[in-house]
This record gives structure tokens, sequence and C-alpha cells, in this order.
């Protein structure tokens, strides 16, 4: 005859309070978002309530430490959108063009030396990165301006782009590497079975199949140079400036936050509190770069069903 | 046109694997490119770094007076006043104090040599006139200034004076922080993996805290830093620049990564092992700690060593909650002021003096040292415990 | 009856696997030939070996001549791309595109510069979909994504893209193993319809499909050609011991 225990209360018990053990450490991640929201919205708030926001969004002047003080980010917004451009404009070419060739062309073997060599590039530090940007990218800019007639400040935001698109090379390489290998092979075998190239069945197939994911890695990649700091706070100028011309010195949100918290202001100042207001915007600018990113790989996942990515 | 040889042959193609060459070319120009720029920045960091694990000594006499006792440079002959580091006359008081017998007596040591003479000999930018530097090439002929192994980098700390400034308050500090933050986030981290990955069902509230910590994974870090000094600092009164303020700012952080890694590693075991548990007649909970997690358990190590290794190298936040002070002394608890070794790095290459370009490189040399022995270890982990299922 | 294909002293190694022992085979013009054989036995292989898809696959050597109308595909001078512009194939699973069905018929004659976009362009499209028995079908949704179709109407998508190139030749590697019984019966009607202006390989698991469709038959066992006759020589009365014990569902 077959005996059933009946249910063991004390070992429900432990079970129950493990399982709530692990929802409440599940619920810190959403703690964490909201304690950066709050964090950040309260003290903006405060900021917003001595000056006008509709200001700070469109003025040029950034005079921060005066008695007039005046807060327009505008030249502030636009060194960033700057120094990222140049950073993406490096980024997306070569670290495509380097996923494409890890993924398509590069035997096993190969492929085995390269990957971890850009994993070399992925982890190292963004101050060293920094370092590299201020002590020898920035010089050789200059010297290379130079010999051509052009002017360059020493703070130019060319070298803080041209390092910071270096330092975001790996983060799109490796996640279009993984998104052109989940396109299947079937596809490339019609290609190729139609009397396609190669070089035609990626150009044609392949990249507008995974197309969805590289522009999710590109996103990612502009979200991650806008909230960059160490390579610009080593690298880039102070001085919020409105210009076009990549060679002269600029300023980003992520040194103004650096700056005005580093400083020996009262905490309460609008000096100190410009900070919470730029990172409430470096916030939710991110924040619906990230969430657009993820929704689109997600597509991506469910179309070619791989729950790997 | 000429006809064509056989039914194969087409002239149009030509032009089109020329064209496919362009494009594989170019795919492989940016994949060079991308290895250059890490073996240009490699080179560059060990070519400015390397200096800095010498540093030069001058074989000098000491005269223990009771004179030098109240001024240390009395105890060298005056011509080596500018020559010797100002760190090794400040520590003579101290030595008499200690060892009185050595008053009224001589010895011949190899001191400290100053900062300009040391980038002299290395040949870098200096500001020696012309006198001293008659003098250290005279010395040098003698066979009395030479350059040795800088062991003071990693016995010494922070320091003014940049032949004396070492690492070892900023690696106490980095192990005190990630202590702090391994503690933190590896448990809490595998728990969420394990509930999402395990016990959760596919409801709106799951999908919620996923995207949450995709997000969070995505965030720019600066913004963590602006968390830890309005909650941490702020409100709850944590003691600024402390270990345990770093710990926590990097513990959220990390928490994202570990989480990502240990549910791919949880996910990688097949259920077969589940449905086998059960089928034994083991709870949920049984099935997961004794067979799941520890099939898991590489894959998970190897998630939070990449994890340790990125916390490592992060300085934006814990600048923000004033982890860059000057810190001379070493914390030796995690409430004391502290700094880290990425944090150390950036105020060293905001300083002015040029011997500190070399001690940056040469911290950044130790730091990524420390970061690809992490990283090579969790390689190795990952290969040694790769199971086909 | 005209040869369209002499295959002579075929082998193929996969690194020291001998996947293909010595095949010496002659396909006929406007016929459908049928590989039959089980699992393993070379003959998806040998199917490959016919429009240099195995090409593709590192660590292979392929020794032998396979002449395409009087020419060795390959032969040093031959461009592999160019020989599957005129070797059509079909695969096991449908795998259109995902661009829309329109796109999936027009593009590989676009980029051959076999036609210019515009009117010859939509000629093209809907004389290859007719051909294909899917005009009716898909005439109001061109511009929707190929992969909207069903298993079957895909699976005639890739044919109507194969025959817009204009091949002489068309291999099918298992095309109906994926659909269900109707959609394989329409492939099946199509195939013999297409054998007017082709001449088609088809490799097949299923021997009643063997028997429906083909004019000829090869039987393949372990990298070796056993048997090639017509198809009901071959199901009727083989001459080796081994085709016989296999039609009549002894193994495999």
């Amino acid at each position: 005859m077959m005996v059933f225990t009946p249910k063991n209360k004390i070992k429900n018990h432990k079970e129950s309070l493990i399982k709530s053990l692990l929802i409440i450490a599940s619920t810190l991640s959403i703690l964490t978002t909201f304690g950066i929201l709050f964090s950040i919205l309260f003290e903006a708030i405060e900021f917003f309530q001595l000056k006008s926001v509709w200001y700070f969004l469109t003025g040029s002047q950034w005079t921060p430490g005066r008695v007039d003080s005046q807060f327009g980010a505008l030249p502030i917004f636009s060194g960033t959108f700057m120094i990222t451009f140049i950073a993406l404009a490096v980024a997306i070419p070569v670290g495509l063009g380097s996923a494409i060739y890890m993924s398509e062309y590069a035997s096993w073997q190969m492929r085995d030396w390269l990957k971890p060599m850009l994993e070399v590039l992925a982890g190292i530090p963004t101050v060293v990165y920094g370092f590299f940007a201020a002590i020898t990218v920035a010089p050789l800019v200059v010297t290379v301006c130079e010999s051509l007639g052009l002017r360059a400040s020493f703070n130019n935001a060319l070298a803080s782009g041209l390092v910071m698109g270096i330092m975001i090379i790996p983060l799109i390489s490796s996640l279009s590497d993984d998104i052109i290998r989940a396109v299947p092979d079937a596809q490339r075998k019609a290609s190729l079975a139609l009397g396609m190239t190669h070089s035609e069945t990626i150009q044609h197939i392949v990249l507008p199949s995974a197309m969805p994911g590289i522009v999710s890695a590109s996103l990612l990649a502009l979200s991650k140079a806008l909230g960059e700091t160490m390579v610009v706070v080593m690298a880039a100028g102070l001085r919020p400036n409105l210009t076009w011309n990549p060679l002269e010195d600029m300023t980003t949100v992520t040194v103004q936050i650096v700056d005005s918290l580093v400083g020996d202001h009262a905490f309460d100042s609008p000096d100190t509190l410009s900070a919470f207001a730029l990172g409430l915007v470096l916030f939710l600018v991110t924040l619906v770069l990230n969430i657009f990113s993820l929704m689109m790989i997600r597509r991506f996942k469910e179309k070619y069903k791989i729950n790997t990515l | 046109m000429k006809s064509d040889p056989h039914p194969f042959a087409d002239t149009h193609l030509r032009k089109r694997h020329r064209r496919a060459r362009w494009f594989k070319n170019l795919t492989l120009f940016a994949i060079g490119l991308s290895i250059s720029f890490l073996f240009y920045f490699l080179t560059d960091m060990v070519v400015k770094g390397l200096p800095a694990f010498q540093q030069t000594y001058i074989k000098v006499t000491i005269h223990y007076t009771t004179q030098s006792q109240s001024n240390p440079f009395a105890a060298l002959d005056k011509s080596y006043r500018k020559i010797i580091s100002r760190a090794w006359y400040r520590a003579l008081p101290q030595q008499m104090a200690v060892n009185p017998a050595l008053l009224n007596t001589q010895a011949e040591v190899w001191a400290l040599a100053d900062d300009q003479v040391d980038q002299y000999l290395k040949g870098h930018y200096h500001n020696l006139k012309p006198k001293e530097r008659t003098l250290v090439d005279h010395l040098q002929a003698k066979g009395e200034v030479v350059l040795k192994f800088n062991a003071l980098f990693f016995s010494h700390s922070d320091s003014k004076i940049p032949e004396f400034a070492g690492l070892k308050s900023a690696m106490v500090g980095s192990v005190l922080t990630l202590f702090i933050t391994m503690v933190l986030a590896f448990p809490l981290g595998v728990m969420t993996a394990v509930y999402l990955e395990e016990f959760a069902i596919d409801n709106r509230w799951t999908q919620f805290i996923e995207i949450n910590i995709n997000n969070l994974a995505a965030i720019p870090s600066i913004l963590f830093g602006l968390l830890g000094l309005a909650i941490f600092i702020n409100l709850f009164g944590l003691p600024r620049s402390s270990a345990l303020v770093g710990g926590l700012t990097l513990a959220l952080m990390t928490l994202p990564i570990i989480i990502v890694s240990a549910r791919a590693a949880l996910r990688s075991i097949p259920d077969s092992i589940r449905q086998a548990g059960y089928g034994l007649g083991l709870s949920k909970l049984q099935v997961v700690q004794d067979h799941v997690l520890p099939l898991a358990f590489p894959g998970i190590l190897t998630g939070s060593i990449i994890g340790l290794a990125h916390a490592m190298g992060e300085t934006a936040p814990l600048i923000i909650i004033g982890m860059i002070a000057f810190i001379p002394d070493s914390p030796d608890s995690f409430t004391q002021a502290a700094t880290v070794m990425p944090a150390q790095i950036f105020t060293w290459a905001g300083m002015p003096e040029r011997a500190y370009i070399e001690k940056t490189a040469a911290a950044i040399m130790v730091l990524l040292g420390v970061l690809l022995s992490f990283n090579g270890l969790a390689i190795y982990l990952r290969k040694k415990f790769a199971v086909k299922w | 009856m005209e040869n369209k294909i002499k295959v002579t002293g075929l082998n193929l190694w996969y690194g020291d696997n001998h996947a293909l022992n010595n095949v010496s085979i002659d396909i006929y013009k406007n016929h459908i030939t049928a590989l039959i054989g089980p699992s393993g036995c070379g003959k998806s292989t040998f199917l490959r070996c016919l429009n240099r898809m195995n090409d593709l696959i590192r660590n292979i050597r392929i020794t032998g001549d396979v002449v395409i109308d009087g020419k060795n595909i390959y032969d040093k001078d031959v461009d592999e791309v160019s020989v599957r512009k005129h070797i059509g194939m079909v695969f096991q699973q449908p795998n259109p595109f995902p661009k829309s069905i329109y796109d999936n018929v027009a593009y590989a004659p676009l980029k051959h510069g076999q036609v210019k976009k515009g009117q010859t362009c939509d000629d093209l499209v809907e004389q290859s979909l007719r051909r294909a028995n899917l005009w009716v079908e898909v005439k109001d949704k061109l511009q929707q994504p190929g992969t909207s179709l069903s298993g079957g109407q895909q699976q005639r998508l890739c044919i109507a893209r194969t025959i817009a190139v204009q091949p002489e030749v068309i291999l099918m590697d298992e095309p109906t193993s994926a659909l269900d019984p109707i959609s394989t019966e329409k492939i099946e009607a199509l195939m013999l319809e297409l054998k007017q202006d082709y001449s088609i390989i088809t490799v097949t698991h299923n021997m009643q499909q063997a028997a429906r469709v083909a004019d000829y038959t090869a039987f393949f066992h372990l990298g070796l050609l056993i048997e090639y006759a017509e198809t009901e020589t071959i199901f009727i009365n083989p001459v080796q011991k081994k085709t016989e014990d296999y039609v009549t569902g002894r193994y495999g």
C-alpha cells in the first residue's frame, strides 16, 4: 500500500520564506531605478524653483558661480552631441565592420583570437581611456592640425570623441556579431544558391535581417556615449562653448555634473543643484534610448525565436 | 561582344567579385583598425608607465648630528639639497628619534632622489639647473646614481611628492570597496536570477523587473553616483568618501551584470535535470538548491568575476561620492575616507608634475594587469567547466 | 534522350571521412531524377556537388568531373557563383527572405542584371509566380512579407524565386519533408509540370514520392551509388540486393 506523507508544515514554511526572500531581492532593481529617479528628481525640482526650466533648456549662457548666475544648458547639450556624434561616427562603421568580418569571413581559429582581443578593449576602464585621450590623443590631434595649418585646442572635442568611439567599438561589435550570427543560415544558403556572391549575400540579405539588432546596438552605444564621463572629464573642456568646430574645446553634461559636485559649493546652491537638473535630462534621454533599444532587440528575438541573446 | 567560351562564363561577374572583395577588405580594415587601436594603446601605456617601476637613488653619506635633528638638510652636503627627495630628508629626524644611538655617527646609504633628477635620468622633461645636472652627471659617472626597482610604488600611499607617491592606499581602498560590493551584489544578484528563472511566472510584473534590470545595465554610471550622494550620504548620513558608500554604490551597478549572467547560466541547465529531480519527489526548492544551482555555479562565478572586474575599473560614480580625496595613509575601516585605484589614476592624471604621468601610466598597468587576470580567470573557468548538453 | 549532366568518378572527403566514393551518373534533360537512400548515405552531399554548394564547407576535398552542358563545373576557369545561377536549388525548410513576396522573386534577377526595375521586372515576377502555381494566391498581396505565407506557399515561393533566375537545372533537397500532405501534393504536381522546361534532381526520404514523380531513381548507400535506373526498375525489379532491401523497407 502506498503511504503519502501529509504536507510538512515546517518544510513548507521554509520554502515560502525563501521564496519571499527571492522576491524581495528581485525588487531591488526596481528600487534602484526609482532611487535614481527620485534622488535626481527632488533636487532637480528644487533647482527649477530657483531657475527657469525654459531658459535651462533653450538658453545659451551657462555662468554658474556668480551673483547673477545663468543656467542656459544649450552649449552643454551641443558639446555633448558633438562629442557623441564623433564617437558614433567612429564606433558604428568600425564596430559593425569588425562584427561582419568576425561573424562572416573569419575562420574559427581567427575568431578565437579576435573575440578576446575586442573583449580586452571592452574591459579597459574608462578612466584609462580618459588618460589616453588627454595625454596621447589630444596632443596628437593638436600636432596634426598644426601641420595642416589649423588651430586646435588641447581640450578639443575631436580627441574625446575619437577615444570615446574606440571605447564603444566593442559594444557595437559584440552585439552585432551575436545578432549577425543569429540570422538563420538558411537565408544565406538560399541567396548563395541563387548565384549571389558572399558579400552580396551579406549586404542584401544578412544585414537587412539583422538591422533591428544593429539599430538596437547603436542606440545602446548612443546612450553610452551620452552618459560617458571619465573620457570627457579628463580630455574635454570645462567651458560651455556653442560651436560647430570640433577642434575647439567643448564641455558636456557629465563634465558639468562632476564639476559642480566636486567643487566646494553649498549643497543647496543653484550651482550644485544644476548638476541634478542636468542629471535628470541625462536620465530621461538614456532611459528612452535604452527602452527603445530593448524593444527592438526583443522584436528581433521573437522573429527568429532566439532566447540566448 | 566576344562569344562565351563556355556556358558558365559571365563577364558581368568579374565586376561583382571585385565589389565583393572590396566589401570584404573594408570589414577586414575595420577589425584591423580595432586591433591596432588596442595595440597602439597598450604599447603607449607600457612605454609611458614602464619607467615608473624604476626609481633613482643616490649614494650619500649621512651625518647624524644634533643640527640635522632639527634641520634634516644639514645631514647631507649642501650640494645634495636639490637632488635628494624632500620626503627622504623629512624622514630623517624620525629615524634619529627612534634610534638615538645614531647621533654623531655617519652612514653611507642610497637615498631617494628628487623626481626632477629621476625624470632627467629617464630622459623626460625636467627643470634641473645646469649646476645640478653636472653634479648628477658627475655622480652617475662615479656609479653613485642608480635606478632601482621602485618598491615604494607598492609600499607607499599617495603623496604630493611625486617620487614618494605609491598605490598602496588605493589598492587597500579598492579591496575594501570591492569587498562590500561583492558581499552585497553576489547573493542579491544570484537570488534575483534564481527567482526570475526558476520561480517567477511570466506576467507583467516579471516583465517589468526584466526591463528594469536591462535598463539599469545601460544607465550612465555617473547617475549611480548621484544616487549614492543623495541617498547613502545625504539621506542615510553615511560617511562621505568611505569604502562603505563606494561599495554600496558599485553593488547597485554590478547587480544587473551578475543577474544577467546568472540567468544565462541557469537557463543553460537543461530542463531534463529539473524533471529528473521532480521525478524523484523533490520539492522545487530542493531541485534548485541541490541540482540546478551547483550545475550553474561555474557560469555564475564567471559572470560575477566579470562584474567584479567591471566594478573595479569604475570611476565616475566614485568621484561624485567623494572618493577622490587625498589619502596619504591606507584606510583600515570601511567608514574611513578611502580612494580606489581608478580614482587614484584620475587624481594623478590631473597633477601638474611630469613625474606623475609615468606614475599614472604605471598605475594603469597595475590596474589592467589585475583586470586582465580577472578576465583571464573568467575565460579559464568558462572553458574548464564548459559542458555541452 | 538528351544528357544534361555527366558525373564521372566523383569523390568527396569531409576531412578524413570519405563521403562520396567514385560516383558516376548521367542525368537526363527534362526528366526528374530522384536520389534515395538511408540518412548519411551521401545523397544530399552529392546534390550539393552539382551546384558547388559544398565549396562553402571548410575542410572539404572533391575530385572527379561534373560536366554540365559539356563543361566541367570544377574546372579552374568556372566561377562557382555563375554555376549556382544556372543550377537553381530548393531547400528542405522553406526559407523565403524576410522581404516582400515581390522582392523575394525579384531580388536575384535584379542583382544579376537579368531585368531592370519596372515593367519587365513586374512581368518576370508574375510569370515566375504563375509558373510556381502561386500567382492566384498572392497577386493581391505582393508587398506582404514572404514569411507571412503558409509553409506550402513559402516553398512554392522559393521555387518561384529559383525559376526567376532562369536556371536550366533545379536541385531539390527533400522539398516536401517539412510540409503537410496537401502542400506536398501541390509541390509534386508542380514538379511534374516544371520538368517540361527544367531538369529536376530531387533528394527524398519518401519512397512513394520518388515512385510518384521520378523518371529515374538513384540509390545511394554509404557514399556509393548502388544502383541507378528507371524508377520502375528500381522499385519493381532492382538488380542489387541492397536496393531491394531498402525499397521494400527492410532498413533505412
